[in-house]
């Protein structure tokens, strides 16, 4: 009976790891889907917001974890209605680059990864003529449904600390919901320019 | 790389910027001279929209982006050379013989630097400038400075600034002519690479001011360790095991990155 509940454990266990996808071959496998669609679809290339917004919200946003990278930029005082608004800023402003691609190649970086790290770097280059390959990392941490990005670092830049000193400020003379508040502001600010 | 009455102008104008900015006091240690730093911001900013970005655009309009590749190719060759001794001079020789090979194989073959035909066969471009190598001798960055027409740099940057101009060959072209159209050739195709972002950099930025200043000081730590700056937080945690922020859920790793700076003061 009881040899029998170990081996039931392990075949769960087991088809559970193979079921989890390493988080590199995640990265490439989404990278390579969404760039297909946007060399097949003229309306992204021609910047086209609601596809884009569309594209993103189907195939990429699930592979990342917002609230983590709120509380990365935030620090303690983080709160659900800023993970929101900070959702909402980081998919708008940066869904946009997706229709500026341009037909550059990007290569990734093979993985350095023990057996059972939790947290990874993710690294690739686009390369494009006559300029610098860009560099674009993925850091990832491992949750319960897969590998997540927590924060994106573009040319050594990390999208999300970038916000860090902004945010401190705001916090200091505002308060946390000022800063809401702010966010808030600049998404409805960013809608409006969509539409004209 | 301006006319000189330009400059001299521009150098009055930036006294008195400076005595103006100097009335305000800024709280960010990396950014004392913020006031100041922010008006000449905003006099690039100004520059920029109503003189070089619509030159740049009508450069886009106009000019086909294989025309543009080999012009920037062309500059960018012509830099190679440099970013090669500022790689030996950081004792990074294999980098640097390889930035001289990019210069004899892209001014040969590539046809006067026009075809990046290094890249292609495997020698890829560095970013290497002498603020860098400066920054790898360890000389500290000083404060943040935002320069006229130059744009965001440091102290330590503005000084590799000036001896980058000098090393540079197209600013002893004795054809003062020649030497300002090569010039502005130059910023205009440069701008022109960047005509996608600056619509990411509107629409990100709360505050377009401190996303700009802290993107530049983030990007120059990783060059100038070569894309992998020691990673403080990690270094710091040992100390910080006691204070238990695993509350949020993160990477130990991480987590320095929770605390303000007070805080980081006490843990070192």
């Amino acid at each position: 009976m009881f040899r029998k509940f170990i081996g039931i454990a392990l075949i769960l266990f087991s088809s559970a790891l193979l079921a989890q996808e390493t988080p590199d071959a995640l990265v490439k496998s989404v990278t390579s889907e969404v760039i297909d669609v946007i060399k097949q679809d003229k309306a992204i290339q021609a910047g086209d917001q609601k596809r884009i917004l569309q594209l993103v919200e189907e195939k990429i946003l699930k592979h990342f974890d917002f609230s983590h990278m709120t509380a990365l930029a935030m620090g303690r005082e983080w709160k659900n209605a800023l993970t929101t608004e900070f959702r909402t800023l980081l998919v708008r402003s940066y869904s946009n680059a997706l229709s500026q691609y341009k037909n550059q190649t990007i290569d990734f970086k093979p993985l350095k990864m023990q057996p059972n790290d939790t947290d990874v770097i993710v690294r690739s280059e686009v390369k494009q003529p006559g300029a610098k390959p860009i560099g674009i990392d993925y850091e990832m941490s491992k949750a319960a449904d897969g590998w997540k990005v927590y924060d994106v670092m573009v040319a050594g830049v990390s999208l999300v600390t970038n916000y860090r000193e902004t945010f401190t400020q705001e916090v200091r003379t505002n308060g946390v919901d000022g800063l809401i508040k702010t966010l808030r502001e600049k998404n409805k600010q960013l809608e409006g320019t969509k539409k004209s | 790389m301006f006319d000189r009455t330009i400059f001299r102008k521009s150098i009055g104008a930036l006294c008195l910027l400076l005595l103006a900015g100097c009335a305000s006091m800024s709280n960010n240690p990396a950014d004392p001279w913020e006031g100041f730093n922010r008006k000449v911001y905003a006099f690039n900013d100004t520059l920029d929209t109503y003189a070089l970005k619509p030159v740049a655009e009508g450069y886009q309009n106009v000019t086909p982006l294989p025309a543009r590749t080999n012009i920037a190719n062309f500059f960018g060759n012509i830099e190679d050379v440099w970013i090669g001794v500022n790689n030996l001079l950081q004792g990074k020789g294999r980098d640097g013989f390889e930035d001289f090979g990019r210069f004899v194989i892209n001014s040969t073959v590539g046809i006067l630097g026009f075809f990046d035909i290094a890249s292609e066969i495997g020698l890829e471009k560095h970013e290497e400038d002498f603020g860098q190598t400066l920054g790898k001798w360890g000389v500290d960055s000083g404060p943040y400075l935002v320069l006229p027409f130059f744009g965001p740099r440091t102290v330590r940057d503005s000084g590799g600034l000036v001896i980058d101009t000098l090393a540079s060959p197209t600013s002893h072209v004795d054809s003062v002519a020649v030497r300002n159209s090569l010039a502005g050739v130059h910023a205009v195709s440069d701008r022109a690479q960047l005509l996608g972002a600056e619509k990411t950099l509107d629409e990100a930025a709360l505050d377009k001011y401190s996303y700009v200043r802290d993107f530049y000081l983030q990007r120059r730590k990783n060059l100038i360790f070569d894309g992998r700056p020691p990673r403080d937080e990690e270094d710091d945690y040992s100390a910080l095991e006691g204070l238990k922020l695993s509350a949020v859920g993160y990477p130990a790793s991480r987590q320095f990155l929770l605390l303000n700076d007070e805080e980081k003061q006490t843990v070192k």
